[in-house]
């Protein structure tokens, strides 16, 4: 689609692309294309030399037993998320469907988490989880767990998820109700007149008619697993204890600085760049049959 | 309504009502924490009903800082913060309608060369090119500078490929009269456009200033000086996790200031919340 009435100007268009296309050129290709070029550099401490290595930091980085535990404790992240804030939001969004008094209040109600910073989210939930005086905390060893997020790893994972899904479910709630909302009610009340009960109406019509909602919704869960929940981690755990909490991202940001190792951080980068084009391809080949408000 | 059923809204209504209180359960409880005295907290005493130091603790953790460290002041580092989001927000909509304007009104050599080096930035995003960003960001100068925590995060190709989304639903009809009278391009833009615009304006400044207030990673490696610091970076500053002493009742005093602005920006613009939101997506 293209317009057929243009304006005809030699410059005017190229300085109104100006401001974008700098910034875009400045901070966005020209470190991609550095992040290329050193992922085949080895730099010293100081960046005062460094040696063409080829693919060697790449090697490296694939025979590094924690870059592999960096991949698990993503895909375990991305799915534990994905999955808990998927089901509790469609639960909550085909509630919120039904013709009830005050659905406008649930979802005001519902929806303002989207709002806090992931880094907010992260202190809110280890303030609830402190092992001496956090409130939920103490009634978790009351019941007998032996609680204490800063020393076991697998507790460690389990709070940064808890508190990834409690952020992430307001956005998957607002999709699904925009898709819930977009199913015509002539087809359910077709399946009631037909003698469909409400659970069976669900499972036979509504989710497959919001399969478009899901699938765009887990690929846009799986970015906001990879990239979003930095900030969680980075308040919550630091990505200990023991690495049990340091995704592909955190990985990158903790070699690079801690470590000063930028050829193996740059090698990362780029391997993630490729995972973010093969997540957006995803993405954007739902979207077109995506349903909407 | 399908069919009248007394019990299964009951139901809905139970369901949504847990919801509601899981979701607010921690937001409720760092309210509550920032009106109690730390000892109160310390001890593990903490109650679900308000304290009396709210207006104590408030006061501190605007105007004094915690005890032992001479940070920048929560007032300061919300300042930041409003800063920076409104720069992030009112730049990327001023340079993405201006893209977005050249790209469907304009016909020249190396335009869908732009539009795609405009689109493709999608595919990196800060946190794969941490380093080598920080690295130009600091050869420009731009460390502890409010241009450095704005300009960087500026660029957008969701902005302009909504705005070019928009434009290309603009009567063409608009442009030929505009063209008959004479407009030139600028006026038809500034007289037209930009009025039709508004409602898609004010959507998207409500997700961007929210994106821009929640910044965290950026400006954790631009800002080196207290007094830059933004909230977000800020309260984690303030709540040291390996150590037993953090002043919990400032720390969620700070919590609760930092998310006041953006959610209240939700709550009270909804509609423009979840149209920019679903617009943003599409």
């Amino acid at each position: 689609m293209e317009k057929r009435v243009v304006f005809s100007h030699k410059i005017l268009p190229y300085l109104l692309l100006a401001p974008q296309l700098a910034i875009t050129i400045i901070f966005f290709y020209l470190p991609a294309s550095q992040a290329l070029r050193q992922s085949f550099f080895i730099e010293d401490a100081f960046g005062t030399s460094s040696d063409f290595v080829g693919l060697e930091n790449y090697r490296y980085v694939f025979s590094d037993p924690s870059y592999y535990k960096a991949i698990a404790t993503t895909a375990i992240f991305a799915a534990a998320v994905t999955i808990c804030s998927l089901s509790f939001a469609l639960l909550l969004a085909v509630m919120a469907d039904r013709e009830i008094k005050g659905a406008t209040v649930y979802r005001t109600l519902l929806v303002w988490p989207y709002a806090v910073a992931p880094a907010i989210a992260g202190v809110l939930f280890i303030f609830l989880f402190q092992p001496s005086l956090g409130l939920l905390a103490r009634a978790l060893m009351a019941i007998g767990v032996d609680w204490n997020p800063l020393l076991d790893g697998k507790q460690a994972l389990t709070l940064v998820i808890v508190a990834a899904t409690w952020k992430q479910v307001s956005y998957n709630f607002l999709f699904f109700l925009a898709g819930l909302q977009a199913i015509p009610k002539s087809l359910i009340e077709a399946a009631a007149i037909d003698g469909a009960r409400p659970w069976r109406r669900f499972l036979t019509i509504i989710f497959p008619l919001l399969s478009p909602t899901t699938f765009f919704l887990v690929a846009v869960n799986i970015v906001y697993v990879f990239f979003d929940t930095f900030g969680i981690i980075d308040a919550v755990t630091g990505g200990g204890p023991a690495q049990a909490t340091q995704t592909l991202v955190y990985k990158v940001y903790n070699d690079g600085r801690l470590g000063g190792d930028l050829g193996g951080s740059a090698a990362q980068s780029v391997i993630l760049m490729l995972i973010v084009v093969a997540l957006t391809s995803v993405q954007f080949r739902f979207v077109d049959r995506r349903v909407n408000y | 309504m399908i069919e009248n059923r007394r019990f299964g809204n009951l139901s809905a209504h139970l369901v949504l009502i847990v919801g509601v209180v899981i979701v607010a359960f921690p937001v409720y409880l760092a309210v509550i924490a920032s009106t109690h005295s730390a000892d109160t907290i310390a001890n593990g005493q903490l109650s679900l009903l308000p304290g009396g130091e709210f207006v104590e603790n408030y006061r501190r953790a605007l105007f004094i800082g915690t005890s032992r460290t001479t940070r920048a002041l929560v007032a300061t580092m919300l300042f930041n913060s409003f800063v920076m989001a409104m720069a992030i927000a009112l730049g990327k909509i001023a340079i993405s309608l201006l893209s977005a304007f050249a790209i469907v009104y304009f016909r020249f050599p190396f335009r869908k060369v732009a539009f795609w080096a405009i689109f493709l930035t999608l595919m990196v995003p800060v946190e794969v090119r941490i380093y080598p960003t920080y690295a130009i960001a600091a050869n420009l100068n731009l460390l502890d500078t409010y241009t450095g925590l704005a300009l960087p995060l500026i660029a957008s190709a969701t902005a302009t490929l909504l705005f070019r989304q928009f434009f290309m639903t603009v009567p063409e009809e608009l442009t030929e009269a505009a063209q008959i009278d004479a407009a030139g391009p600028m006026r038809f833009f500034r007289d037209i456009l930009l009025p039709l615009s508004r409602t898609n304006l004010a959507a998207l400044f409500v997700i961007l200033f929210i994106y821009g207030w929640n910044q965290y990673l950026w400006p954790l490696l631009i800002t080196t000086r207290d007094d830059m610091t933004t909230i977000v970076i800020g309260i984690k500053k303030i709540v040291a996790t390996h150590d037993a002493l953090t002043e919990w009742q400032l720390a969620m005093a700070t919590a609760v200031l930092a998310m006041l602005p953006p959610v209240a920006v939700v709550i009270f613009m909804q509609k423009l919340f979840v149209k920019g939101l679903i617009e943003t997506e599409k």
